[in-house]
């Protein structure tokens, strides 16, 4: 039987040091919905999902990957149990080509065909990578560099995507696109964990969101009602 | 053809074989700089190891020699696989300089070893080369220019080598894997890759081309002994420099520079001949004042 639950993070506590990042928090992403962290800088976003990925380990805590304990497990055994993420500053490998970072992602795959069909589904989500292929990553633009990370972290068929910012620094109208691509993975069938500062369009296509505040999660509810909550709208949409 | 011109292109066939062999080992130093940012001081020792493997191989298992090379290469490339997984790796957080301390002690350790365990006497593979010996003495005449035979198969292996290498790094899976690493490790390992291992590898492929340079090189100078890599592999550290470390092509073009240079100063002016080593010295002084990250080297190497 599947978990209802894809991901599910108990109690985590994160320290850098004697830095005390991320306080106890606890976080469910239902298997299928788009799940949302805010917050302002500091809070402990970054953090959080650099531990689900691990990147860093926890002191404390559980996190529950489809019913199994991940915590503190090594990043690339996290990546093969199905999560991808899509690193804060893109981090594309700038001395590789987009196809070579494209193929990164899938790396650890063998199914060569089904290579092929995904390659070709990225391309009709970023026709604009498609023209840029045997280009060096580090000379793309900002945007294209975001959705080429997006890209290389759908390559590897994750079950659990994971976003840390994905419209930070990009111009309005490819914010747009950001979101409505995230919306089409969504709905075909991966689960996302999103990272925003972007409150208001990060929300809206949410069905769930947390706020985090200095390590805590001081507010949750589903996107929209968070989305009308006064707390939010002063600290988060500067209304 | 006057003697000047004859005795220079016979030098330039020395310069490329000896320039060759630097670029075999600089790739080795300059792939592990560019992924863990530490310089492998024990890799001139892999090379000497290797000569000692293919040696021991022949004398001991009776290998014929070719197969005998073959055992050496795999042989040193996991010697190079064990030194990082024993020595380095328990390192990776910690600060370079204790990688860097640990990379002498571990260039100390096998020189002992090979002193231990081979004997610091001269060993040589003329004896086990029997009838096939001759090979070493056999020369080519092209009017008044004569080239021993080896110094051409040196550099055609040499040559045949480096292509297969550039082709594994840039043309394969785990090429593709290790050129990632080196720009960055912890974005790598969210592609689901063990980067331990793909670093392992790195090591153990330069070690194999440590193995390569270094029975041809114990072929070139007939006689070997527990310190043999440390000169030709400072030589190929200080190329390694010159081209611009981290850089494979800067290798390439550094190890070859530098053996060109050496051997034509010579040449040109028989009477420096004592002070051939320093030359290499004096190279990695102007490269470093002029342009610290070498011919083809980045600017600066910023680690995130
Ligand atoms: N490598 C690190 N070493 C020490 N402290 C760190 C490190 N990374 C983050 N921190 C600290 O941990 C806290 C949480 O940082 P984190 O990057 O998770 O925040 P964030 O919510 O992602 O912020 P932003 O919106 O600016 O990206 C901050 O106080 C930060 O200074
Ligand atoms: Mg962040």
């Amino acid at each position: 039987m599947q978990n209802e639950n894809i991901l599910e993070i108990k109690d985590l506590h994160v320290y850098y040091g004697s830095i005390h990042a991320v306080k106890g928090i606890n976080v469910i992403v239902p298997r299928g919905k788009i799940i949302t962290l805010i917050g302002a800088n500091g809070a402990g976003k970054t953090t959080t999902l650099s531990c689900i990925a691990g990147l860093v380990k926890s002191k404390r805590g559980e996190i529950i990957f489809n019913g199994n304990d991940i915590t503190n497990k090594p990043s690339h055994i996290v990546n093969l149990a199905g999560i991808a993420l899509v690193p804060e500053g893109r981090r594309i490998f700038p001395n590789l080509t987009v196809y070579e970072n494209l193929m990164m992602g899938a790396y650890k795959r063998k199914d060569k065909e089904k290579i092929k069909q995904d390659l070709e589904w990225v391309f009709s989500l970023f026709p604009r990578l498609k023209e840029r292929i045997s280009q060096l990553g580090g000379t793309l633009s900002g945007g294209e560099q975001q959705m080429l990370a997006i890209s290389r972290a759908l390559m590897s068929k994750p079950q659990l995507i994971m976003m840390d910012e994905p419209s930070l620094g990009l111009a309005p109208v490819l914010v747009d696109e950001v979101f409505d691509v995230i919306k089409k993975i969504n709905s075909e069938g991966t689960t996302v964990l999103l990272v925003e500062q972007n409150a208001v369009g990060a929300l809206s296509i949410s069905d769930f969101g947390y706020v985090l505040e200095t390590g805590r999660i001081v507010l949750e509810g589903p996107g929209e009602e968070l989305l009308k909550n006064e707390e939010v709208k002063k600290a988060y949409l500067g209304i | 053809m006057n003697l000047n011109s004859v005795l220079i292109i016979q030098n330039l066939f020395n310069g490329l074989m000896v320039g060759g062999l630097y670029a075999l080992i600089a790739v080795g130093y300059t792939m592990v700089y560019g992924i863990l940012r530490l310089i492998n001081f024990a890799h001139g020792d892999i090379m000497t190891m290797g000569i000692y493997f293919a040696f021991y191989a022949v004398v001991l298992m009776k290998m014929p020699f070719f197969l005998g090379v073959i055992f050496s290469i795999f042989a040193t490339a996991i010697l190079g696989f064990l030194v990082d997984r024993i020595a380095y790796k328990p390192l990776r957080n910690a600060p370079r300089i204790s990688a860097l301390i640990t990379a002498i002690g571990m260039s100390f350790f096998i020189e002992s070893f090979a002193v231990v365990f081979f004997g610091s006497n001269y060993k040589s593979f003329l004896k086990t080369l029997g009838s096939n010996s001759s090979i070493i003495f056999k020369t080519y005449k092209i009017g008044k220019i004569i080239i021993p035979q080896i110094t051409l198969y040196v550099i055609l292996i040499t040559f045949f080598t480096l292509l297969i290498l550039f082709y594994i790094v840039y043309k394969t899976k785990i090429g593709m894997a290790m050129r990632a690493i080196s720009a960055d490790i912890p974005t790598t390992s969210l592609m689901g890759i063990n980067v331990d291992l793909v670093i392992g590898f790195t090591f153990a492929l330069g070690s194999a081309l440590a193995a390569i340079a270094g029975v041809m090189w114990a072929l070139r100078y007939p006689n070997f002994y527990p310190y043999t890599g440390f000169n030709p592999g400072l030589k190929a550290f200080i190329a390694a420099v010159f081209g611009g470390i981290g850089s494979l092509q800067g290798a390439v073009l550094g190890g070859f520079l530098l053996g060109l240079i050496e051997i034509m100063l010579i040449t040109l002016f028989p009477s420096v001949m004592q002070y051939k080593d320093a030359f290499a010295f004096l190279i990695l002084i102007l490269i470093l004042t002029i342009k610290p990250s070498g011919l083809l080297g980045k600017r600066s190497i910023v680690k995130v």
